[in-house]
């Protein structure tokens, strides 16, 4: 194929309330903000620890971004690699545009083997197209093996984290879901459990030994797929997921089409880059690789579902392209303040966190709510740019994705209209000067008294003082010691009728909008809006 | 006293002004300009007393940032061609800034490449490497990190994200300051975690930034300090209004009063 067309995209999640209001919700839920502080402040010492070892941790994370650099400049080329050498090994690849027809890909095989079940290993893929849903729809079960998953579908959830999908549960609650669910859908948990770690895990596998001999279908997806050998990679913890990749006859994989990479010696590089940044190991218990069908050993007829759903569209931006490198380490989930406040939910998507941020609505653009404030959920402090090991730079793309929001409101909003006003201001400095003398004007008038409530600053003055804007601006006093009259010619650009020029800005007195924006630090119009054992499992596939 | 010495012994480094003293251009940034003057005019007068040059360049007004990173980046090309206009013939351009300097340095070729201004481009990539924020102004030119200074108070120090990681200014803040007299400055636990102020992130998430926020303060808090240093006026004002309005009794500086204050003229 020369050219992977532009597809529409799956809605995981979608209907979600945007992530501030998500994110108020979550940060009331006391309980899983200590689970994620807990949990996060544990994997990133970790992390650090593990990294802090390497010698040449820049020169792997520069060999890693090239590596997926090189195979997503030249997708197109590797993608036939990669079918052409899994074909000669006997397995059979199917192109899937979006998540339906990837979905119906799969319904189709199963049925065909007569199968009303499959096990699967986890995958955020899978998840993304929410095919287990759709299988359901067909009257196919399909049952999740990776223990964190198992907790989240039982619990009849969202995952939270890429690679904890049950970060936000504690031990008691998992219990509790355990004794409530398992027995409806296969053996049940002991009467006597407990909510020890190894209670919970016993629980489990037998619970799911149970599915693992019965299933003759799986469904996996990959971490990676090597293009110059046709051979597929699941990294996880467990082995749970190598059960069901050995045990039934039919082996479906559903597979991103940025999972490609050139050869086997990129594998052994991002090998060393994946489990230090997500699990913080210095290499993952379980590292399963399979090249098409072996005779007599393992399934016996293997499928493989490349998957684009909004990939060739994210692909085709010079810049957001970056965004695919990412090997779902979970690295900037864990290091992320806001990620470990608002939790995972609030995201609206499988891929929340930093790179759920940028990732999402680029695949899904930004035309929902929560899409369009997800470039927002970041405080651009550049703690995941500085963990990502592929060094994708979510600040930056974060900034370039509230340019295109900001560019399809197109200019119709109080924000867009005070912004306007405060880039005239700036245009020129008389005009700055006439803004700062009714700001220290109002300070003069304070005499230095604190503020605990100002007309559009809701928000601020919520939970922290406003600082009174002082009687001297710097310029002021610069002129008074440095002899400048910074006062001179400012008075025809103060006057209330120049207003900013341009479209469809008001004529507001630009000096009085202008002044109550820069004391806000750069909140330019307060605006509307702003009024108003989980652990368990093993990597993402 | 030796502070002066310090200051006059420490002679500019920099290849092109070694027979002179470095001229300086000021970048107060509008923030600090309009309510915080105390950062520049303390920048003022450290950077005197370290026998330099300075000069304000009286048409500055603001980098653009807050209008970039809320995504209005047509609003902040013009101001991008400004800052080009204003101090494209410095020797250096200092700002009390690490935020606004990393703006500068981090997103001005971007917006000059997004309007395909190549000409802009140019320009902003000639000026950058001479736009630096005080720290590594005094530590990198100067040559300095005994700047004299006199601060006899508990302090404990915020590395703001944009110095730390668009910067890297590293630890030449923490450097300077130990080299303060009297100064008993002790380590801010998770130091590196951003306060949650983030420009408009404050307004537009100010649920999760308030969070971010409770827990900086908090940390300020366990030190015992009496004084929170950074080089950001906006985070501090950011963690500084959450301080007082728990009543803590923990007050907010600027890194360039610190190191501006003396015995003569404490701070
Ligand atoms: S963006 Fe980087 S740090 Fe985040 S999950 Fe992807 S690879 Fe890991």
């Amino acid at each position: 194929m020369s050219e992977l067309p532009v597809q529409a995209t799956s809605a995981t999640f979608l209907g979600m309330p945007s992530f501030q209001r998500a994110a108020k919700d979550a940060l009331a839920n006391t309980q899983q903000r200590r689970n994620l502080a807990h949990a996060t402040a544990t994997i990133r010492t970790k992390r650090a620890a593990v990294v802090g070892e390497v010698e040449g941790w820049e020169d792997l994370r520069v060999a890693g971004a090239a590596a997926k650099d090189e195979a997503l400049h030249h997708l197109p080329d590797y993608l036939e690699e990669l079918e052409a050498n899994l074909t000669a090994r006997g397995a059979t690849v199917h192109w899937a545009r979006d998540a339906a027809e990837a979905n119906q890909i799969v319904i189709d095989i199963t049925r065909a083997k007569g199968a009303d079940e499959v096990v699967k290993v986890k995958s955020m893929a899978t998840q993304e197209i929410e095919l287990n849903e759709a299988l359901e729809a067909a009257g196919i079960a399909a049952w999740e093996t990776d223990l964190a998953e198992l907790i989240v579908q039982l619990g009849h959830d969202r995952p939270s984290h890429i690679l904890v999908p049950a970060i936000h549960r504690n031990r008691a609650e998992i219990r509790e879901i355990f004794v409530r669910e398992m027995g409806g859908v296969g053996r049940a948990a002991p009467e006597d459990l407990t909510d020890e770690p190894a209670r919970l895990a016993e629980a489990a596998r037998l619970h799911l030994r149970e599915k693992f001999l019965r299933a003759k279908v799986a469904v996996s997806g990959a971490n990676f797929a090597i293009a110059d050998t046709g051979t597929l990679v699941v990294v996880e913890s467990e082995g749970n997921g190598r059960m069901c990749l050995t045990l039934p006859e039919t082996l479906i994989s559903v597979v991103g089409v940025e999972k490609v990479l050139p050869s086997l010696e990129d594998l052994s590089t991002m090998l060393q880059l994946l489990p230090r940044s997500s699990t913080g190991e210095r290499m993952n218990p379980y590292t399963s690789m399979w090249t098409g069908v072996t005779p007599g050993d393992g399934p016996q007829e293997v499928h493989v579902v490349l998957l684009d759903n909004g990939r060739s569209r994210v692909l085709a931006d010079e810049v957001g392209r970056e965004a695919l490198r990412c090997i779902r380490c979970s690295a900037c989930l864990n290091v992320c303040p806001v990620y470990e406040r608002a939790g995972g939910h609030a995201y609206g998507s499988v891929y929340p966190g930093p790179i759920g941020a940028v990732l999402n609505p680029q695949l899904r653009g930004t035309s929902s709510e929560v899409d369009k404030s997800l470039p927002y959920a970041s405080s651009l402090c550049g703690a995941c740019f500085e963990a990502c090991p592929v060094r994708i730079d979510i600040p930056a793309l974060l900034v370039k994705l509230r340019t295109q929001v900001v560019d399809e409101a197109s200019g119709r909003s109080a924000e867009a209209a005070s912004m306007k006003a405060a880039a005239w201001m700036f245009g020129d400095h008389r005009r700055m000067e006439a803004a700062q003398r009714a700001s220290t004007l109002g300070g003069r008038l304070l005499g230095g008294r604190t503020l605990r409530s100002v007309p559009g600053l809701g928000a601020w003055t919520q939970a922290r003082d406003v600082p009174t804007p002082p009687t001297q601006t710097f310029r002021q006093w610069w002129a008074s010691t440095h002899g400048d009259d910074p006062d001179a010619g400012a008075d025809e650009a103060a006057s209330p009728v120049a207003g900013p020029t341009g479209d469809g800005v008001d004529e507001a007195t630009p000096d009085e909008q202008g002044a109550t924006d820069h004391r806000t630090g750069g909140g330019t119009a307060a605006d509307a809006e702003s009024r108003d054992p989980r652990h368990t499992s093993g990597e993402s596939s | 006293m030796s502070a002066t010495t310090a200051g006059t012994e420490a002679s500019p480094t920099s290849g092109t002004a070694a027979r002179r003293a470095p001229r300086v251009a000021l970048f107060a940034t509008c923030f600090n300009d309009t309510m915080w003057p105390e950062a520049p005019r303390a920048t003022v007068t450290l950077l005197e007393r370290l026998g330099c040059e300075v000069v304000f360049p009286r048409e500055q007004t603001c980098c653009g940032q807050m209008f970039t990173n809320t995504g209005y980046a047509d609003q902040a090309t013009p101001l991008v061609r400004r800052f080009v206009d204003v101090f494209g013939g410095a020797d250096h351009v200092v700002a009390p800034s690490g935020s606004c300097v990393g703006s500068v340095r981090e997103q001005h070729a971007m917006l000059a490449r997004r309007a395909g201004d190549t000409g802009l481009e140019r320009e902003v990539e000639e000026l950058t490497p001479r736009v630096h924020e005080l720290s590594e102004f005094l530590v990198d030119v100067l040559g300095v990190t005994d700047v004299g200074a006199y601060y006899p108070h508990r302090v404990t120090y915020h590395p703001t994200c944009h110095s730390l990681r668009m910067l890297g200014v590293g630890d030449k803040p923490l450097r300077l300051l130990r080299e303060v007299r009297g100064i008993d400055l002790v380590d801010l636990p998770a130091a590196t975690e951003c306060c949650g102020f983030g420009g408009t992130f404050a307004m537009k998430n100010a649920d999760t930034s308030i969070a971010m926020g409770a827990d900086k303060a908090r940390h300020v808090r366990d030190t015992g300090a009496e004084v929170l240093v950074a080089g950001d006026n906006s985070c501090l004002a950011h963690i500084g209004g959450m301080l007082d309005r728990q009543r803590s009794g923990v007050r907010t500086v600027h890194l360039a009063q610190v190191l501006a204050a003396t015995e003569e003229d404490p701070a």
